[in-house]
């Protein structure tokens, strides 16, 4: 195949991945969107193996780790359960970071392949646009990595923050750029190879200092990062499918994490410079604990909700961490039946990682047209009857609005305090991740059910 | 006086950012989770370098340092791709609009 016409037909399969994002636009386009995304990708890998005109005896181990990868891909695919969709995002854009390093490595060790020039003298613009790829893949992979110890557990989801800790990062940024230069001054692969290795640490100091609720921003970030590795590879071999896609990925993700900066008031270099939460608990806390609160238990709840004509539902992280989607499902189902109206209230950043809740939700079988995003639903909580609050905490707190000292202060909110009555399941009167106490939990017309979020939503749903 | 191959590709790509920059504010946020995975699944599409770094060179059977990683990368994308797309798929066809009858 010429080398026109493969260019032509990677056009093509950039054009298809660009409607694969527009068919997102509404749940009905979505999966004709994803269709096109599959047939773009087809097409890019047919025109690679037909435009590389020798078939080498390679060919056979190609096929072989395209299949058990894919193979392996599919099966991750199928068994991964909806709560577990933070890890394996951060998962996945660990593997696109560190495909990107392997092919700058290839490409740098045997450039003739790739048409850059020779082991040596590989040609100038390639050289810059090899770096930036492998860097910022590398700084992807271990980001990423870390970011998927922390949504795992594996790893503590507090800041781990030390002295010198952004003079560092700041340090070794500036030495990405002077490798690069020393790199294309004298081709060495000494300098290509430390280059690499400042990048690894990079990405592991950048997201150490990030703590768990952060992590909403921190993984489109890595998916931000994740396309501009690939674009600068794109430039590297010159494919513009490449070039499309990374510019895609790029600005897909860093949208996203602008949206959850907004989320939560707060600027792009506060969540990446990180620690948020760790300092401020000491000044809070004191005299707040003996303030008297109203707990219940789920035949309160239950009477409550029984004499309610509308409940709002606010979910949180809580409600996936004890996997009480379904439960609440079938609580909310039960309300229907008494001619009660239900509906869902989502914040941005509710859960571990954008649109994280409305999946759970869509998984326990809740019709999308039911759950509305904040700026839609926030003016109906005046007017509901009961306000049902499963596994969030930060988010409904009205400190956000009334105490400028608050770390929170300014971040968009639920108005869940309008509500006539407010339900808290929550496990204990444990601050949120800010470190702040909800002053929600001691208002005239809350009523905390202390108790595991599914545990409490099915013994609700038996006194209904 | 010619212009440099670059231009046009550095033209492509500031194009997309900005075709990028406004489908994605069009993508509605229940849908921002199937976004990432979708992204994360194309962005794959690195495949095609890795493919090349796999099959370049000599018909012998010895690989090169080179090929070697380059079917590494191409197992990483592969997990991607297959990954990526089905879980996509998966997510999507959960959201489902309410029934109409009651």
């Amino acid at each position: 195949m010429s080398a026109n016409l493969s260019a032509i037909f990677y056009l093509i399969s950039g054009v298809l991945f660009i409607l694969a994002l527009r068919g997102l636009s509404s749940p009905e386009t979505s999966r004709q969107g994803n269709f096109f995304g599959i047939l773009g990708m087809t097409i890019a890998i047919t025109v690679t193996f037909l435009s590389i005109g020798s078939i080498s005896s390679g060919l056979t181990y190609v096929l072989i780790f395209l299949l058990i990868g894919g193979l392996i891909g599919a099966f991750i695919a199928y068994k991964i359960p909806m709560t577990a969709m933070p890890e394996l995002v951060a998962g996945f854009h660990s593997l696109v970071g560190l495909s990107a390093v392997l092919v700058a490595i290839s490409a740098f060790l045997n450039p003739e392949a790739f048409n850059l020039g020779f082991p040596g003298s590989i040609k100038l613009a390639s050289l810059i646009e090899m770096s930036i790829g492998a860097a910022v893949g590398a700084i992807t992979f271990s980001g990423s990595i870390i970011a998927f110890l922390k949504l795992q557990g594996i790893m503590s989801g507090s800041p781990i923050t030390f002295r010198g800790q952004h003079l560092l990062n700041a340090l070794l940024l500036i030495s990405i750029i002077v490798l690069t230069y020393l790199l294309c001054l004298t081709q060495s692969s000494n300098f290509f190879w430390i280059l690499l290795a400042v990048s690894f640490l990079i990405g592991f100091l950048l997201i150490i200092p990030i703590g768990g609720a952060d992590m909403p921003v921190v993984i489109s970030m890595l998916n931000s990062y994740s396309g501009w590795a690939a674009a600068g590879i794109g430039f590297t071999l010159e494919n513009s499918a490449l070039i499309i896609t990374g510019a895609l990925v790029g600005s897909s993700g860093a949208i996203l994490s602008y949206i959850m900066c907004k989320g939560m008031n707060r600027s792009f270099f506060n969540v990446i410079l990180g620690g948020f939460g760790a300092i401020e608990q000491s000044a809070t806390s004191g005299d707040k604990e003996h303030r008297p609160v109203k707990s219940g238990n789920a035949e309160d709840a239950a009477f409550l909700m029984k004499n309610a004509s509308s409940v709002i539902i606010v979910p949180g992280y809580g409600m996936a961490v004890a996997q009480a989607q379904h439960a609440l499902r079938e609580m909310v189902d039960t309300l229907k039946k008494n001619d009660i109206k239900v509906t869902y209230a989502i914040h941005p950043v509710a859960g571990r990682m954008p649109g994280h809740m409305n999946v759970l939700l869509a998984e326990a079988n809740v019709p999308y047209d039911e759950v509305f995003e904040l700026e839609e639903i926030n003016n109906d909580f005046a007017n509901a009857d009961v306000a049902f609050v499963i596994g969030a905490n930060d988010v409904t707190n009205p400190v956000a609005k009334s105490d400028p000292q608050s770390p929170i202060y300014g971040m968009p909110i639920l108005d869940v305090e309008k509500c006539k009555s407010v339900l808290f399941v929550k496990r204990s009167l444990s601050p949120g991740y800010a470190g702040i106490d909800n002053d929600l939990f001691y208002k005239e017309n809350t009523l905390m059910l202390f108790a595991d979020a599914k545990k409490m939503t099915e013994e609700i749903t038996k006194n209904l | 006086m010619e212009i440099d191959p670059f231009i046009f590709r550095l033209s492509i790509f500031i194009l997309s950012i900005f075709i990028g920059y406004y489908v994605v504010w069009s993508v509605t946020p229940s849908l921002h989770t199937p976004l990432m995975s979708v992204t994360n699944a194309i962005s794959s599409v690195i495949i095609v370098g890795a493919i090349i770094a796999g099959l370049a060179g000599n018909s012998d059977s010895d690989f090169t340092i080179s090929n070697i990683l380059g079917f590494l990368a191409i197992f990483l994308a592969a997990v991607n791709i297959f990954g990526g797309f089905l879980v996509t798929q998966r997510m999507l066809q959960m959201y489902k609009k309410k029934k109409k009858d009651k």
